[in-house]
Formats: structure tokens, C-alpha cells, sequence
């Protein structure tokens, strides 16, 4: 067990790969300058060299044809995209081929590909450098998609990726990269299907993703202060999905809250309110709440920038409202982070 | 090329029983350019290719059984009737996959020629698409990768004069195809497709190229449409097409050619030329005869394929 940052755990993933299958190969735009996306790729093309670790045209559906050719004559792209935004650029090759290639050939070949995104919350990114996707794909059947949330579940699901024979997006939020966090010794992959109890409790049911997960702990523990007892469910793996965690955890309480770095709208907290609704109808005591990002494009402005996304105040204030008590006077911590731009 | 021929003309005659329930887009004339390509290939070069599939499918030495069986709709198809027509597939023979989305497999196939290289495994990709695909964007972004880092991969561009019902040049201010990836540094080739043997010769030579290290070739191979885009029919009579297009169609008809050719130059007996056109008719018979007795699939397999399962750690 050591201690490292989210963005060194992935580095480390990444090494530890390499190290031990020389068909493993990172490509994306900037995986090799100075920046190092988040420093999750620092030195790597000093440890491997330019075949192995490099730089790419500003050509996203192509070169995520590129990785998918590699993937099917024997080799383990790992395809970084520092703005998840991107990958819209990429859909026909992500939707169309690599999420098709194994069913539609009858199983006689896969795509072994990783896709790396950062997803935000923004800093002045706005409209098109902030975006977080993930519902998107997990839409479409024959893509796994995970959005690690500890330093450890990055590493481990990296790793499980990597081993995967099949596609998968990895969504990294951008405010995980520094948080810091327990790590096994030597690196261990963590199987997909994963729902984490971030927090046990027992009068209200909170699904929250990645940095939704870290802002619903902070909700959580200014509820425990009003003598709500809230259970924090953080769904890792989107697809395949930890459905009886969640299941379980709405079972128990009866009421459920989700949060997501999403719009709500066809989004993740749909796709698990269904859930709930279809699965567990007869354990609910309220009406299934949820909260995303608002239903519109990512101001700049500062005020307006907050607003649109959804922090620990806004989601103690759902909590409450689920409960049918008052959220006036909520003394939660605004957001908190050590984040700051331009990049 | 006649297997191709006699293949897709039996598709013609069972189609209106209804057992083939799914698009085909027929290669009915442009059959020279498949066997010319395919025939210069290794077995173990890797071939990515479109919706248009029947005939790389053939050529690449796919089997006729399992290809019937597909468009049938029946377990024992190349893809165990999941893909249909437009998604044939024989890795064993190196066709490593046909997408129903123009261009989608060019940058696959550049991929596939970048593993080739990593890999040192001395293989070389190609891509074959039709004159549609050469509007995409990833086109472009293909041809510049693999001009920068030379890779080794032919990309086979087959004109047949129409994308669906639209002309090259109501497309493209410039119509000499083959030219257009000149500013990202590579010089394409046009060749005439209808024969077989050029065909056959230039690929050969393109082929050689790549495998040697001297990067990506772009070869352009014009040829004629017999058929409609998708379906059976013959249209020329629609005012998309270029008059006197179908007397042009008769009179170059690539597998007569061949055949004359064979004969007048290559000193082939006529009554060889028979027994091949028998053995034909005999193979695509039984294909048929497979494909008719072969079963549908399980109930449970539509849900089976989605992923590969994960082998243990």
C-alpha cells in the first residue's frame, strides 16, 4: 500500500503495463510534451521510446480508426483525449466500428482499445472544453465504459482495461487528478461491475459519480449534522453496471437522490432512476429525485459557470427536499478545489 | 472473377424468393478489380473492406459456403448471420472486416498497417473502398498518417463513376481522384480496372512497394457500375447515369476480356475455359444447397457477442 495522486496512479498503471506487454502503446495529442495530460504520461517516451508513446495529427476519427487497426492486428492502444469533447469527433468509429466489431463479425474478432477522456468541471472552459459525455456511450451496446473515482479504482480499472479484450472508455474527471489516495503495491486491477459504498447510511440513497461522489460525501456529512443518515453509492463502471449494489442500497433506504457531472436529460441519473424505478418500485418511499448539470451549454461566466453545476450545497439541498424538510440556511462548504486554468 | 460473376447472379435469381433478407450491393462488372487485387495479395495481408463486399470476399479466398450462409441469415455464416452481405468477414483469409459506412474501414486498415509495422510482422494492409469514400474526411486524415510514418498499406480506391446516384463530378471540382492526397505527399496511380491483369500487375507492384518500406501507395482503378447502388436492377435507363453508359458496360465486360484475352495471348484452350465455368456453376451450386439446409441461430444468440469475454487474470 502506498499513497499517490490520481493522475501518478494512472502513470504508474500505465508503466506497470507496458513494462510487461510490449504490445501496449499510448497515442494521443500530447501524451509526449511537457504537459503530460495531467502529468499521467510524464517521461513515459523517455521509458519507451517514440513507437511506443507518441504525439498525434488533430485527426480524432481517423486515428481512432488508427487504434482500432492496431487493436485487431495484435497490439494495445491506449488512446488519450485530453478534453472528452473531442470524442465526438470520433463517434462513427467508436459507435459504428469498435463498439460493432465483435458482434456484427459474430464473434470472430475484438478490439482490445483503450480510450482515456477528461471530462470537467470547467474553469472558464465553457461550451466545448468542459463537457462530460459518458452517458453517450453507454447508450451503445459493445463499449465499457468506468469513471474511476480514487487514485486506486484508476489504476485498477486502467489496468482491467488494458487486460480487456474489448473497447473501453475510461472517463477521467479533471478535479480527480490531485487528490490523493491509497494504492495497492504492486498495482492490482479492480474487475469491472463495480459500484462503491463510499459511505453507508440509511435514510437516503445518494448515486453520485466521480467528483459528484467527492461533493456528495461533503452533502453527506453537513446531513449527518441535521441527523440524516445518507448512503453514498458511487457507480464506477457504467457499463457493465453494479446494479444489485444499487439496488441494495435503495432497498435499504428508500429513497433515492443521483447525481451526475451530466445533463440529466437520456443521461447516467436516468438510466439508474429506470432502474430503481423498474427494480425496486415497492422499496421507495418518495418520488426518485436527480440532479445534473443544467440543461444547457457550459457558460463561461463565473456566476453563471457555478450555477450550472450541481456542488454539495445543491445536492444537500435535494436530500433534503426528497425528505420533505426544509434547505433553507444550508451551511455547506461551497466547492472546494485547488484547480485553476488555463489548461 | 467468375465466381464472383456466377455468385452474385445466383443472388439475383433467389432474391425474389424473399431468402435473402437483406440489402446487397452488387459488384456485377467490377469484378476485375477485386480478383486483380486479391490475386496479388499474400493469403496473410490483411484486406479492409466496404458494404460492397461479395466480391473482396471471394477473391480474398473467403468461403463460398459461409458467404451464402451469411446472406441467409444462418448460424453457420462467416459472421453466423449477424452481418449479412454488407458485413462479410474471413480473417482466416485475411479479410478482416467490410463496414456499411463509407470510408469507416480506411483508417482501420492504416491502423492495422501500423501494428504491421510495430509488429515487424511483414504484413501489408489494404484498404478498398469505392470513389464515395474518397469525400470523407478520414480519408485525408489516413492518407497523412501514413505518409508520416510510412506505413505499409495500399489504399485501393475502386471508381466505379457513382456514389449512389451521384456522379464524381458533381462531387469534386477535380475528378482525376487518384490525385487528390498530392499535397499530403502521396502520388496516387489511375489504372484501368477492367483488367484483370493490369489489375493485377500495378497491385503487384504497389504491393512490393509498401512491403519494402517505402510507405503508403495510392492505386485508382476506373471501372463501370453494373448494377444499381443497392439491389438487382440494371439502370441505366435513370437520368443519373452518363448516356451510352450500358453499350459501354457490354463491350468492356471484364471477365469476356480476360476470357479473350487468355486465349488470344496466354494460349488458353477453350475448352479450359470450360471446365472452369462448370466447376463454378458446381461450387456456387453446393454453397447454395449449404446455405439452404444450414439453421438459423439459437434464439439466445442475439444476445451473445456483445463482448469478449475476459479471460482470467
Amino acid at each position: 500500500m502506498k499513497t499517490l495522486k490520481y493522475g501518478e496512479a494512472i502513470r504508474e498503471a500505465l508503466i506497470y503495463a507496458m513494462e510487461r506487454d510490449p504490445s501496449v502503446f499510448i497515442m494521443g495529442i500530447g501524451v509526449d510534451d511537457h504537459k503530460a495530460v495531467f502529468g499521467s504520461t510524464k517521461n513515459l517516451v523517455e521509458m519507451f521510446g517514440k513507437d511506443r508513446v507518441f504525439d498525434t495529427p488533430i485527426s480524432e476519427g481517423a486515428m481512432t480508426g488508427i487504434a482500432v487497426g492496431a487493436a485487431l492486428n495484435g497490439m494495445k492502444p491506449i488512446h488519450v483525449h485530453i478534453r472528452a469533447d473531442f470524442l465526438y469527433l470520433a463517434m462513427d468509429q467508436l459507435c459504428n466500428i469498435a463498439a460493432k466489431w465483435h458482434y456484427m463479425f459474430g464473434g470472430k474478432m475484438s478490439v482490445p482499445l483503450v480510450i482515456r477522456a477528461a471530462i470537467g468541471r470547467s474553469w472558464g472552459q465553457g461550451a466545448q472544453h468542459s463537457q462530460s459525455i459518458q452517458s453517450f456511450f453507454m447508450h451503445v451496446p459493445g463499449l465499457k465504459v468506468a469513471m474511476p473515482t480514487t487514485p486506486a479504482e484508476a489504476q485498477g480499472l486502467m489496468l482491467a482495461a488494458i487486460a480487456d479484450p474489448n473497447p473501453v472508455i475510461l472517463f477521467e474527471h479533471r478535479l480527480l487528478y490531485d487528490l490523493s489516495g491509497h494504492v495497492p503495491d504492486p498495482p492490482a486491477a479492480i474487475a469491472f461491475r463495480l459500484a462503491a459504498v463510499r459511505r453507508e447510511g440509511k435514510d437516503v440513497t445518494i448515486v453520485a459519480n466521480a467528483y459528484m461522489a467527492v461533493e456528495s460525501l461533503k452533502a453527506a456529512e453537513f446531513l449527518e449534522s441535521r441527523g440524516i443518515s445518507a448512503e453514498v453509492i458511487d457507480p464506477v463502471t457504467l457499463v457493465p453496471l453494479d446494479e444489485e449494489t444499487i439496488l441494495a442500497s435503495v432497498r435499504k433506504t428508500g429513497r433515492l437522490l443521483v447525481v451526475d457531472s451530466g445533463w440529466t436529460s437520456c443521461g447516467v441519473s436516468a438510466e439508474i432512476a429506470a432502474l430503481a424505478a423498474e427494480k425496486a418500485w415497492a422499496a421507495l418511499r418518495r418520488p426518485i429525485r436527480r440532479i445534473g448539470t443544467a440543461p444547457v451549454t457550459c457558460p463561461v461566466s463565473k456566476p453563471l459557470e457555478t450555477a450550472f453545476y450541481p456542488n454539495a450545497r445543491t445536492i444537500a439541498a435535494e436530500a433534503l427536499a426528497l425528505l420533505g424538510l426544509s434547505s433553507a440556511n444550508l451551511e455547506v462548504p461551497a466547492l472546494t478545489t485547488t484547480f485553476k486554468g488555463p489548461f | 472473377m467468375l465466381t464472383i460473376r456466377v455468385s452474385e447472379e445466383r443472388v439475383i435469381a433467389i432474391y425474389p424468393s424473399d431468402k435473402i433478407q437483406s440489402p446487397v450491393h452488387l459488384s456485377i462488372g467490377q469484378e476485375a478489380v477485386a480478383a486483380g487485387v486479391c490475386r496479388a495479395m499474400r493469403p496473410t495481408d490483411h484486406l479492409h473492406g466496404t458494404y460492397r463486399s461479395h466480391a473482396i470476399y471471394i477473391a480474398k479466398g473467403g468461403d463460398l459456403k459461409g458467404m451464402f450462409a451469411e446472406l441467409y441469415g444462418k448460424d453457420a455464416g462467416c459472421a453466423r448471420g449477424k452481418g449479412g452481405s454488407m458485413h462479410l468477414v474471413a480473417p482466416e483469409a485475411g479479410l478482416i472486416g467490410c463496414s456499411a459506412i463509407v470510408a469507416s474501414t480506411i483508417p482501420v486498415a492504416t491502423g492495422d498497417a501500423l501494428a504491421s509495422r510495430m509488429r515487424k510482422d511483414g504484413r501489408v494492409a489494404v484498404a478498398f473502398f469505392g470513389d464515395g469514400a474518397i469525400d470523407e474526411g478520414v480519408f485525408f486524415e489516413s492518407v497523412n498518417f501514413a505518409v508520416l510514418k510510412a506505413l505499409p498499406i495500399v489504399y485501393v480506391l475502386e471508381n466505379n463513376r457513382y456514389a449512389i446516384h451521384s456522379r464524381v463530378s458533381d462531387r469534386h471540382k477535380q475528378t482525376r481522384l487518384c490525385r487528390l492526397a498530392e499535397g499530403l505527399g502521396l502520388k496516387g496511380r489511375r489504372y484501368n480496372g477492367d483488367d484483370a491483369i493490369a489489375v493485377y500487375r500495378t497491385m503487384s507492384a504497389g504491393l512490393e512497394k509498401a512491403r519494402r518500406g517505402a510507405g503508403p501507395v495510392l492505386l485508382e482503378y476506373m471501372t463501370y457500375r453494373g448494377r444499381a447502388h443497392v439491389g438487382l436492377e440494371r439502370d441505366f435507363q435513370e437520368a443519373y447515369r452518363y448516356p451510352k453508359e450500358e453499350a459501354l458496360t457490354r463491350k468492356n465486360d471484364p471477365i469476356k476480356a480476360l476470357a479473350a484475352d487468355l486465349v488470344k495471348r496466354w494460349g488458353a484452350k477453350r475448352k479450359a475455359l470450360a471446365k472452369i465455368a462448370d466447376d463454378v456453376a458446381a461450387e456456387v451450386d453446393a454453397a447454395v444447397s449449404f446455405a439452404e439446409g444450414a439453421a438459423f441461430p439459437a434464439p439466445e444468440r442475439l444476445y451473445a457477442d456483445v463482448f469478449k469475454e475476459v479471460p482470467p487474470a
